[in-house]
């Protein structure tokens, strides 16, 4: 806009005018080749994975072109969404990953409801609190986690160790924190009036919560949703440790563990198997890529 | 000031339909609800966190079979072992490196989408941030078929130039190279994604008074846009340290910590010493030695985003 505006105030001053519209063009041309050079260098590796889910094993070991496919065939995608092993990992994935969707809102919402809204002892602290939680890695945790674990299941009798549904305790020690902490944003935006006015009108605070609070916040329950989905699928260590057995595994794991065997690698249908576990997110963050930035935004921001 | 409106309101209205309730009722009755509210999220914190996180202190100092405590011998066996030092001294390397390759990667790609006429811009941003987007593991197999020895497709590409073939995962220099390589791949887009916020919020005035007072496009970098996005700089900054420091994924699933454990960081040599090795206190002593420098940077991001929470 503002850059329009001196465009047209310029032919006043011929000479000036000229030299920065020369130069705003140059700027942008320099501006698409560097983005599309770094547009490259981003793509290849997808771009890549789908060149080779397309080839045959014969085609890849006859080390061809590389980058081209000479006989494409959809037998990779074929064999693995009809190998029930793959299907089982894809299945334990999407269960765990709603799963955990549905906990971490459950916890996050009234929490951040509680924290932005009612003022109460220690709640400052909570906050800090909440956001420290988010700062802790996951690589810190998992030892002393799978100690905790495997003395639970001693203690209990229950199994823990090596069932998919210990990731569903597991996985909200990462997506809750962030989630709480973008909620408490959202919802501190919210102005003042709309929910004095419900508590006026006779409105409980779980009413306000579910009348007021999440409808007005809805884009960033969304947001907080799309994180916690994409958290709990790529999540590569706990699952990892955690459990082992085949039927047991999630998409990562089961990827990296049972199509690499030994020293031969497949790699046909590690790509393919990598690319569908990479679709999930991607049509989530293709088709609601505003909630996706808002999301990731937010992070770093307080209210 | 608004909160007193609001109790009041409460208290008349209390008060008129029942006889006897007092306002210490009714704020007793906001912590109770606040109370429950939070209960969850402080049972979760407190269970499957912070109490972890204080096990692992206790961890830390058991003999190898968890039987008996063996004070701080396990720290004392790994300042004595060359591995270790190793392990601290590439994990400082990656981190550090990654982070200023992903800054300024992420500074310089955000400022050419920026430039751009902005019904493009959306198009572009899109695409740039598809490397986030992909689970690490699965991207970092993509790296890792493109890596591999016999049948890369970089080298493929790098033989029309001359180039010979690069060990990329098979020597020490070359898989430190690549494990950075991939994580700079994977972590720039967030970076350009914060910048490019951070850009959009600064106003266009300041760059067009600037303009008419002759400053070039360096005095603008350096004078307005990079103080108008210091802090955000530094929260970025500081998160992704922390984040490029504990990682786990990409070098897991590239080297394995090979070659001669040359690119193990602490998570990876924790999982190797702690999980497969199955000596839990050692691992989870490797582990405890990334808390200084994480809290180092919690701190500080805790400071700015504070700070940012007042200035908003």
């Amino acid at each position: 806009m503002s850059t329009l505006a001196i465009d047209k105030a310029g032919p006043s001053r011929k000479v000036k005018y000229g030299s920065m519209s020369r130069d705003r063009a140059w700027a942008l041309r320099w501006s698409y080749f560097f983005l599309v050079l770094f547009a490259i260098f981003f793509l290849t590796p997808p771009i890549y994975m789908l060149i080779t889910s397309l080839k045959s094993s014969a085609e890849i070991s006859a080390a061809t072109n590389p980058w081209w496919v000479f006989h494409p065939t959809l037998s990779n995608y074929v064999e693995l969404l009809s190998s029930n092993q793959f299907l089982r990992f894809f299945w334990n994935s999407s269960v765990i990953s709603i799963i955990v969707v549905i906990v971490t809102m459950m916890i996050s919402i009234p929490a951040a409801f509680a924290l932005a809204r009612m003022k109460f002892w220690g709640s400052a602290t909570l906050a800090t609190g909440v956001f420290l939680t988010y700062l802790i890695p996951d690589s810190l945790l998992f030892i002393p986690l799978f100690k905790v674990l495997g003395v639970v299941q001693d203690l209990t009798g229950i199994t823990l160790l090596n069932r998919w549904y210990v990731l569903v305790f597991i996985y909200p020690t990462l997506t809750v924190p962030f989630c709480t902490w973008i909620m408490i944003g959202y919802f501190a935006s919210i102005p003042k009036e709309l929910d004095e006015a419900a508590l006026i009108d006779g409105a409980s605070w779980l009413q306000t919560l579910t009348r007021i609070f999440i409808p007005v916040a809805l884009p960033g329950l969304i947001a907080a949703t799309i994180f916690a989905f994409t958290v709990s699928w790529a999540q590569f260590l706990y699952p990892l440790v955690f459990t082992t057995s085949v039927d047991q595994l999630v998409l990562p794991v089961g990827i990296t563990t049972t199509l690499i065997k030994g020293d031969v690698f497949n790699w046909g249908q590690i790509m393919t198997g990598a690319l569908l576990g990479a679709a999930p997110p991607l049509v989530i963050y293709a088709f609601l890529m505003d909630y996706y930035i808002a999301g990731l935004t937010a992070g770093a921001t307080k209210g | 000031m608004a909160d007193v409106v609001v109790e009041q309101g409460r208290v008349a209205r209390a008060t008129g339909a029942r006889k006897g309730s007092s306002l210490r009722n009714t704020l007793g009755r906001k912590s109770t609800v606040a109370f429950f509210l939070t209960l969850p999220l402080i049972l979760l914190i407190l269970l499957l966190v912070l109490y972890p996180a204080l096990y692992s202190i206790h961890l830390a100092t058991l003999n190898k079979a968890m039987t008996k405590f063996v004070g701080l011998s396990n720290f004392t066996f790994l300042f004595k072992r060359e591995t270790f030092w190793m392990v601290v001294r590439q994990s400082c390397i990656f981190a550090i490196t990654a982070v200023v390759f992903k800054a300024l990667i992420g500074f310089i790609v955000a400022h050419f989408v920026h430039n751009i006429p902005a019904k493009g811009q959306r198009k572009w941003r899109g695409m740039l941030l598809v490397p986030w987007v992909i689970p690490p593991a699965m991207s970092t197999l993509a790296w890792l078929w493109l890596f591999d020895p016999s049948y890369s497709a970089f080298n493929y590409t790098l033989s029309f130039f001359g180039v010979g073939p690069i060990p990329w995962l098979g020597d020490t220099f070359w898989a430190r190279f690549s494990v950075i390589l991939v994580n700079v791949w994977y972590g720039a887009p967030f970076f350009m994604i914060m910048y490019l916020a951070a850009l959009k919020s600064v106003p266009d005035q300041l760059y067009e008074a600037a303009e008419i007072d002759g400053a070039n496009w360096w005095q603008k970098i350096w004078h307005i846009t990079l103080p108008m996005m210091r802090n955000i700089i530094a929260i970025t900054t500081l998160f992704s340290l922390i984040v490029t420091f504990a990682n786990f994924d990409i070098v897991r699933i590239l080297t394995s910590g090979g070659p001669l454990d040359t690119t193990h960081l602490f998570a990876t040599w924790a999982f190797q010493v702690g999980i497969q090795s199955s000596d839990i206190p050692l691992g989870a002593c490797v582990s405890l030695f990334m808390v200084p420098i994480l809290a180092v940077a919690a701190i500080f991001i805790l400071r700015d985003v504070n700070k940012r929470g007042n200035e908003a």
